[in-house]
């Protein structure tokens, strides 16, 4: 029995969880004593004001387009993949190390090397746990959970020793000049956009569209993303269809590791251009809420993505203009993150109560 | 003299779920120290009507009367209140806790146990005896049987001052013999006033014990009539809503050469137990070998062996040549290049993914077939959705969409597109376990014709299912199977259902 109409299922209830959000932060706001309308303004201003704003907002949709297919396509598979985050940590080392050691001539050959390092190096860095889960049944969450805090130390050792460049700072040193992604704006303008070049969205965007694509493509055109979905929705089946776990398991991971690692291409090689120590940002854990929020289908991780975007650059021009510290902004992205994700059934049970007593009253 | 209030009387019950009525306008009304029975197929409503008396649902209009009381039934508390006992398919009980601590579960009289205990070992011994409930309150549940775990369902409706009794399916867990042994009780239960609903979908099973019967269909209560006034063949017709064939029309088998062959088979599960024990049997062509027994006896496991899922030791051949039991070739795909084919016994976990699309579940488990490949990437969708509407034209499935999600069929439904699935792939061998479990009655008989018309273009089908009557009617051949082994082989013309039930309570019968 259809509980309510799909277009409740993916428009109305992320919709309603966001205004919910939006009330508990307006009263957030209000409490320190700020104007909640005009706050809001700040913040759609700040991150579609002008095409500087909006560059940022795609850079960061960009890195959540990234980790939230990586979600999505090990949540396929019933995997719970929360190490989104340490993947693309690692996936940032393969990255850097590919664009430091191989001297590529020319930016597209190092987009495919340094791409395929990152998603090497990610999808690697979830073969440990994955092998784990599929082999010796640990749970993947908490494998994940702990393969995060140790990529973290890794770095920060090789990014203090081994691989570190001159000077203060933990970070290697710079890409050579041949291998810089083309901004946003350079590519906006070989098709006669002009575009502001002083923001970091670049050419990771379209390789992350590319990614929508193939996630799409991959789980419902393709035989693997038919035994993926078949595992996800019931193993018992899946066994008695000769599906066989273990292999499903361990591809699902590696993808999903793959695809955390190549956010490295966006923040990596397309912004940074050198590698960094707190390179990810936290990307890896918007990941999950923004997979959770776009229902698992690239179409809706694509939006929730632009969305989440539009709250990480217009929270940081809130905390700017209204001189309200920004852990107050990271408030109100966590009350998005807590209704969008977590509370989800909250929202969802009322309503669907909802179509079922009108469903009901139609019927009669 | 007037006649005495109905123990239970149900005034116009209608129960919505969505689109779907479940319960449209029902009156019932059961006098007290009777047993009514209420038959009908898989989704007429039995249990949602149950549920409403229980206080599990809530009605969206009718009234409830108890012994001529108006009385609201908002919760399973209240009904416990009015009188009312459940036993459900499934029991709820505590594993691990003893017969005594379950049946105060609940309702301890205060903060220390003891004195409970004490009081409920006294009226436990009070009540076994008055109704012939013979059961030790000190025995672990997982210990003792499914037939005494259910007396213990029984005493503790009864330790709540049940004066009625609802039974939900009693009977589709245990041996004939035990089936019996629950019939007695529930007629010493009725000598002592107690008055009894009993759901089944067993047409016997009226027959043998109730006093009056209500018929359901699609939500309505079709009739109420006495027992003694109806027989089988009405009350399957009034169930279905047209004439059934209630025997199978089968000429008889003409067995070729052996095609499956199982020698010295065991197997031990992931918890380490031993489950099927040296089973050595085959079956030829032209032939259908049923298992019989109890479940829970190693027949799951044997077809999970068989159909490649799970790990065994031993020997088995498929036309001659034998088959990997453990390697890199014992799986689900493997065995169906094999020619074998698998209809689960449990559709709903194991042959179905029940959010997949009725077209999705056609290919599942053959989704490596070429023809559903559009290339070396990726499937052809249309392909397989053309199959589909094909074959669920030509096993009837209702409704032929082939975009429906298999949750939204029927039980019967769901089965004809397994069926339709492993059928149509034109099998060597078919394993076939519980073919008709929760299916309704049309959909039973259109099933086991195609069964017997896959014998007959001379397969080999391996049939398990706790339905003696199904295995009667359909077996060239009976296997029993107890603890793990089977226990004798017997002809269905050569054997009655008393000597099958004494070998599937483990009784080595010699008199045969």
């Amino acid at each position: 029995m259809q509980k309510m109409p799909n277009w409740a299922d993916v428009v109305l209830v992320p919709v309603l969880s966001l205004v919910l959000a939006a009330i508990i932060s307006a009263i957030v706001i209000l409490a320190i004593g700020h104007n909640p309308i005009d706050a809001l303004g700040i913040m759609v201003k700040g991150a579609l004001g002008n095409s500087a704003n909006v560059s940022y907002t795609l850079y960061y949709a960009t890195n959540f387009i990234f980790t939230g297919l990586a979600v999505a396509v090990a949540y396929h598979a019933r995997m719970f993949n929360i190490g989104g985050e340490g993947q693309a940590y690692i996936g940032g080392l393969g990255a850097a190390l590919a664009c430091l050691y191989i001297p590529w001539p020319h930016w597209t050959l190092a987009l495919i090397g340094g791409g395929v390092a990152a998603a090497v190096f990610g999808a690697a860095w979830a073969a440990i746990p994955a092998y784990l889960q599929a082999k010796r049944g640990s749970h993947i969450v908490i494998t994940t959970i702990m393969f995060n805090y140790m990529a973290y130390p890794l770095l920060n050792f090789l990014l203090n020793g081994p691989i570190k460049a001159g000077g203060m700072e933990p970070a290697t040193p710079s890409f050579a000049e041949a291998m810089h992604l083309p901004n946003l704006s350079a590519i906006l303008g070989a098709v006669g956009i002009s575009f502001s070049d002083r923001g970091p969205a670049n050419f990771a965007l379209i390789i992350a569209l590319l990614a929508c694509v193939f996630v799409w493509a991959l789980i419902w055109k393709t035989k693997l993303g038919y035994e993926t979905r078949a595992f996800g929705q019931s193993e018992t089946a899946a066994k008695y269809a000769g599906i066989k776990p273990t292999k499903i398991i361990m591809i699902a991971m590696l993808i999903s590791g793959g695809l955390a690692g190549m956010m490295a291409i966006n923040n990596v090689m397309g912004e940074a251009e050198r590698l960094v120590l707190n390179a990810v940002e936290g990307a890896g854990f918007i990941g999950i809420a923004v997979a959770l929020m776009g229902r698992n289908h690239p179409v809706g991780i694509l939006i929730a993505a632009i969305l989440f975007g539009i709250l990480y650059q217009g929270g940081a021009e809130l905390s700017a203009e209204l001189r309200i510290p920004r852990e107050m902004v990271t408030v109100i992205q966590a009350l998005v993150i807590l209704f969008t994700g977590a509370l989800d059934n909250m929202v969802r049970m009322p309503i669907e109560k909802l179509f079922v007593a009108f469903g009901r009253k139609g019927a009669n | 003299m007037t006649a005495p209030a109905p123990a239970i009387e149900l005034v116009g019950i209608s129960k919505a779920f969505g689109p779907v009525q479940a319960n449209k306008d029902i009156s019932i009304r059961v006098m007290p120290g009777t047993i009514h029975g209420i038959i009908g197929e898989n989704g007429a409503g039995k249990s949602t009507l149950m549920s409403i008396l229980y206080g599990f649902y809530k009605a969206d209009a009718g009234e409830v009367f108890i012994n001529g009381q108006k009385t609201d039934i908002p919760d399973s508390q209240a009904a416990i209140a009015a009188g009312i006992g459940m036993v459900f398919q499934h029991f709820k009980l505590v594993e691990n806790f003893t017969v005594l601590e379950n049946v105060i579960l609940g309702v301890e009289d205060g903060f220390l146990l003891r004195p409970s205990l004490t009081k409920a070992r006294k009226e436990l011994k009070q009540l076994s005896e008055e109704y012939e409930l013979h059961v030790d309150p000190d025995a672990i549940i997982e210990e003792i049987g499914v037939g005494m775990q259910q007396r213990v369902e029984i005493l503790k409706a009864l330790y709540r001052q049940a004066d009625i009794l609802i039974l939900d399916e009693p009977t589709g867990v245990l041996t004939p013999a035990e089936a019996d042994q629950l019939f007695r009780i529930l007629g010493r239960l009725r000598e002592e006033g107690k008055t009894i609903i009993l759901i089944t979908h067993k047409l016997r099973e009226i027959m043998e014990i109730t006093d009056t019967v209500s018929v359901m269909r699609r939500g309505e209560m079709t009739a109420t009539v006495k027992t003694a006034e109806t027989d089988p063949a009405q009350l399957a017709e009034l169930m279905v809503g047209r004439k059934v064939l209630l025997q199978v029309d089968k000429v008889p088998a003409k067995p070729g050469d052996v095609i499956l062959d199982v020698q010295n088979l065991n197997i031990t599960d992931a918890q380490g137990v031993h489950r099927v024990k040296n089973v050595s049997f085959n079956i030829r062509a032209g032939e259908i070998l049923g298992i019989a027994g109890v479940a829970g006896n190693g027949q799951s496991e044997l077809l999970e062996v068989l159909g490649g899922y799970e790990k065994g030791t031993g020997t088995i051949t498929v036309n001659g040549q034998p088959i990997d039991l453990t390697g890199k070739y014992s799986d689900g795909q493997s065995r169906r290049k094999r020619g074998i084919a698998h209809v689960p016994e449990d559709r709903q976990r194991e042959g179905l993914v029940m959010n997949f699309s009725a077209w999705e579940n056609t290919a599942f488990g053959y989704h490596s077939d070429p023809r559903y490949q559009k290339n070396a990437l990726f499937m052809d969708h249309a392909a397989i959705k053309a199959d589909t509407a094909e074959k669920m034209e030509r096993f009837d499935v209702r409704p032929p969409n082939p975009l429906l999600a298999a949750k939204n069929f029927s039980g019967g439904n769901q089965q004809k597109i397994v069926v339709a699935r492993e059928i149509e792939r034109n099998p060597d061998v078919l394993l076939i376990g519980q073919p008709t479990r929760g299916v309704d009655i049309g959909a039973i008989e259109f099933i086991h014709k195609q069964i017997v018309a896959l014998r007959d273009q001379g397969k080999a089908i391996l049939l398990v299912s706790v339905e003696l009557d199904e295995i009667m009617s359909l077996s060239d051949r009976i296997a029993v199977m107890f603890d793990g082994r089977i226990m004798g082989e017997r002809l269905p013309q050569d054997t009655n259902v008393q000597e099958l039930g004494l070998l599937m309570a483990g009784v080595q019968g010699d008199a045969a």
